[in-house]
């Protein structure tokens, strides 16, 4: 147990290594900061005093040095933009994502759960049909269509909800109910897989055998046995939601990570990317890892 | 009537499938009584399993559908109670055990736990369930019973979980067991032990216990009465000894001349040059030593059975001669050169002499080719051996061989029964005109009828084309009809090794003595004995 922490840990390092040499290099390949910075019309002059100020004119090879050397010391720089630490603007921005991404996965994990489960019960049934038909139109719907459609729906028409922000409960719902659909038909169609092998297995007719009742064998024995591949599909989903929900979080003008990234590309703010590429990646590592201890869990014949 | 504890009237069920209605039973009807042992005996496809099915309310309605027949149990008809009713008699008054213990135990719930359930729904408080399955643990032979409750059904081996489903059967002391196939992937020495205990069991609690088998040796080691299936409807019922000794219908006629251990036994080939002479082999995987030292002959044109219980190494034996696995130490001579030492094209050569057929004829072949492309595939490797114009005459041959048709060979694996997949698989080995074939448990999942039909094939194939084998197997009875000579193997040495008549008749050495005592003989009386016999060995 302890050497696979150990292990992951290890082989995490060497691919947020990898990251940060790609980010870095990929970032300065799109053009000199000074030119989005600085005015069109302003002197040589000012330019050389914002190269020097923020370490422009070095080799990239220095400067690259130098960021890894801040990075040892969790120093991600100053955000150009903004003249704060450019750790500190990232994590703000992630706490908003990483609640948006809990609350929107455990509704996503229960109901997908539940109704993948009864599906799988009476396979071909009224209530199978009907969940499998709205599963695989959420799993294919796109995204920023459902969003503006919701937008047009809800705000616009209806006036019921606000179309951006984070004031008050009602602002939640829209972000959370877009981000909802995919996963959930995604999710419920792996449940309702699983669960179909797993109520067709021996021991469940051993259960019956015994005279446990339905509920019970499908939400005791059967699912248990059919959460492994499911694990696997929340933890996909939910570092989707994780890494920025770039396109429900731009329409809806969530302060969250996605729209920051994309903000701060947009403006050439590197410290502020780079930071955020890599709390966003440490964060994925962590549940990676949570889904790995969920599995060992759950099955008592994996063990690490 | 209406006096027995379970009596199953006229009843048929019928699946409901893509191709139509399958009669899965017709018409069937039998009882079982208080103390007593009634066998339903059949073979795959028979339908012995559906009414016990239909009992224990395991049957999935739709595709299923009960269309006739009473289930009374006690004087009640289970088929007109409501789900709930049945609910309370499952587990508790009626109780199922299965083939194949450790995909009927759920993986991920500790065996305590499991045992603890069967009682808990049933209306025990979880401390007093808690405490009377570390009781029925200790009765059923587990040791460290505390801990065993606390440990997950991968943790135990087969013989053992098989004692864990018959703790949580048990759990509540039913009136009536139900064992479906309850010996059938285990060993013999540990098939006898579970007998046993089921036995032992019976007597105590005076229950009913319908054992569902295609062995005629478990029927004449426990039943009373016997119930002959076949095609879905009963042939014939009768004491296990009238049936055995004065069977009436045709095909329980059948079904008992096709036991094996009856015949005649071989008096062996003529002293030679051995064929293949294998020097202290040994196979080691990382500590673990699974073969120590193995050394044997096998001349030509002669079947040599290699004997043993899971984990002896017979497998691991065969795999390294075949270098599918390398050995570790040791020297296989064949032809004058060491198979261990071959060059990669050497090998390549040698693979031609020696081939293996498989237990598992359905897992062996690949669903996705046909007939001509699994026997073929041989030449598309070794293109040394046949045109590609002689391809479809030679398959045509070797099917023809083997006893099925040359049509047969556009055909896919799936459309064939058991007993065909064996002989498809055979062909394929026959294809590079081996000297040598391994045969690894190549018999074990057949029925009995069709299995005497695969040794009669692999006996005609040995005369008529020389071939030698190597048999491996754990059926005794099979091995006794079929073998010249015999090595017995355990823990990964040979104990012993000698004529098949010399290990059947005058076993030398205690566990061949211990092993032919737990091997079931068709015959109750036989079988009797055999028991009286292993009752003094035991003490």
């Amino acid at each position: 147990m302890k050497s696979f922490l150990t292990k992951r840990a290890y082989a995490s390092l060497i691919s947020l290594l990898f990251l940060v040499v790609a980010v870095f290099f990929l970032s300065r390949l799109t053009g000199d900061p000074t030119n989005l910075y600085l005015p069109v019309d302003a002197s040589l002059e000012a330019r050389e005093n914002f190269r020097a100020l923020h370490g422009l004119n070095d080799p990239l090879i220095v400067q690259f040095g130098r960021y890894l050397a801040d990075l040892a010391m969790l120093d991600f720089g100053e955000s150009i933009r903004r003249s704060r630490p450019a750790l500190d603007v990232v994590l703000e921005a992630f706490e908003w994502t990483l609640i948006l991404a809990a609350i929107t996965m455990a509704i996503v994990t229960i109901s997908a759960i539940v109704i993948g489960s009864l599906a799988a019960f009476r396979v071909g049934g009224l209530f199978d049909r009907t969940a499998t038909f709205f599963s695989l139109i959420g799993a294919s719907a796109p995204d920023f269509w459902i969003a503006i459609v919701a937008i047009v729906l809800f705000s616009v028409n209806l006036g019921w909800l606000p179309t951006s922000g984070t004031g008050t409960v009602w602002h939640w719902i829209m972000p959370i109910g877009v981000l909802f659909i995919r996963p959930f038909g995604l999710i419920l169609q792996v449940v309702r897989g699983s669960m179909i092998t797993a109520l067709g297995s021996a021991y469940v007719k051993t259960a019956r055998a015994k005279g446990v009742a339905s509920r019970p064998i499908i939400f005791v024995h059967a699912l248990r046995n059919a959460m492994l591949p499911v694990i696997t599909v929340i933890g996909d989903q939910a570092a989707a939601i994780l890494n920025g929900a770039v396109v429900v979080e731009t329409i809806f003008g969530f302060p969250g990570v996605g729209k920051l990234m994309i903000d701060s590309i947009l403006q050439r703010d590197f410290a502020v990317v780079l930071a955020a590429i890599m709390v966003t990646a440490l964060a994925i590592f962590v549940m990676n890892l949570l889904i790995d201890l969920a599995y060992s869990v759950l099955d008592p014949r994996i063990r690490y | 009537m209406g006096d027995h504890l379970l009596e199953v009237q006229d009843l048929s069920v019928t699946f409901h499938t893509v191709r139509g209605p399958v009669h899965a039973v017709r018409d069937v009807s039998w009882h079982l009584d208080r103390g007593e042992v009634l066998a339903i005996l059949g073979e795959s496809g028979s339908g012995k399993s559906v009414s016990a099915s239909a009992v224990m309310d395991l049957i999935d309605i739709p595709p299923g559908e009960i269309s006739s027949g009473r289930i009374l149990f006690e004087g009640r008809d289970l088929l007109t109670m409501s789900r709930d009713e049945r609910r309370m008699i499952n587990g508790k008054r009626i109780a199922m055990i299965f083939q194949d213990p450790l995909s009927h135990l759920n993986p991920v719930y500790s065996v305590g736990w499991q045992i603890e359930e069967t009682m808990v729904i049933h209306g025990t408080s979880r401390s007093e369930a808690r405490a009377e399955t570390v009781r029925l643990l200790r009765k059923v032979g587990i040791p460290d019973p505390e801990g065993a409750a606390k440990k997950y059904p991968h943790q135990f081996s087969g013989g053992q979980r098989q004692r864990l489903m018959i703790a949580m059967a048990l759990a509540l002391r039913p009136d009536v067991l139900i064992a479906d196939e309850p010996t059938t992937a285990l060993d013999v020495t540990v098939q006898a032990q579970i007998l046993a205990l089921l036995e032992e069991l019976q007597t105590e609690t005076g229950m009913g216990l319908l054992i569902i088998t295609h062995d005629l040796g478990v029927v004449a080691e426990m039943a009373h009465r016997v119930v002959v299936m076949n095609g879905g409807q009963i042939v014939e019922t009768g004491s296990a000894a009238q049936v055995y000794h004065t069977p009436q219908h045709p095909y329980t006629q059948k079904l008992i001349a096709a036991a094996p251990g009856q015949g005649d036994m071989s008096l062996g080939v003529a002293e030679q040059e051995p064929l293949l002479r294998l020097t202290d082999v040994k196979k080691n995987y990382g500590d673990f030593a699974a073969l120590k030292g193995i050394s044997f002959d096998l001349l030509a044109g002669e079947t040599l059975a290699v004997v043993g219980e899971s984990g002896s190494g017979k497998s691991t034996m065969a795999k390294v001669l075949l270098r599918l696995e390398e050995a570790s130490g040791g020297k296989a001579e064949y032809e004058g050169r060491d198979l261990f030492a071959l060059s990669p094209a050497e090998l390549f050569e040698m693979r031609r002499d020696i081939q293996m057929v498989f237990q598992d004829p359905t897992q062996s072949l690949n669903p996705g080719m046909s007939v001509y492309d699994l026997i073929s595939e041989a030449w598309v490797i070794h293109r040394e051996i046949l045109s590609k114009d002689k391809w479809k005459a030679r398959v045509a041959e070797l099917l023809e061989q083997v006893g099925l048709q040359a049509e047969h060979m556009h055909r896919y694996p799936h459309q064939f029964s058991g007993g065909q997949r064996q002989r498809i698989a055979i062909a394929r080995a026959l294809a590079l005109e081996p000297r040598i074939i391994v045969c690894d448990e190549a018999v074990s999942a057949l029925d009995v009828s069709i299995q005497a039909q695969v040794i009669e094939l692999l006996d005609s194939l040995r005369q008529e084309l020389g071939l030698s084998y190597i048999f491996i197997a754990h059926d005794l009875p099979v091995v006794r009809d079929f073998a010249d000579r015999v090595i017995v193997m355990q823990g990964g040495e040979i104990v012993e090794q000698g004529s098949v008549r010399q290990i059947f008749e005058a076993p030398r050495m205690r566990y061949t003595q211990e092993l032919l005592a737990a091997s079931l003989n068709p015959d109750p009386e036989v079988q009797a004995a055999r028991r009286v016999k292993r009752l003094e060995m035991a003490q």
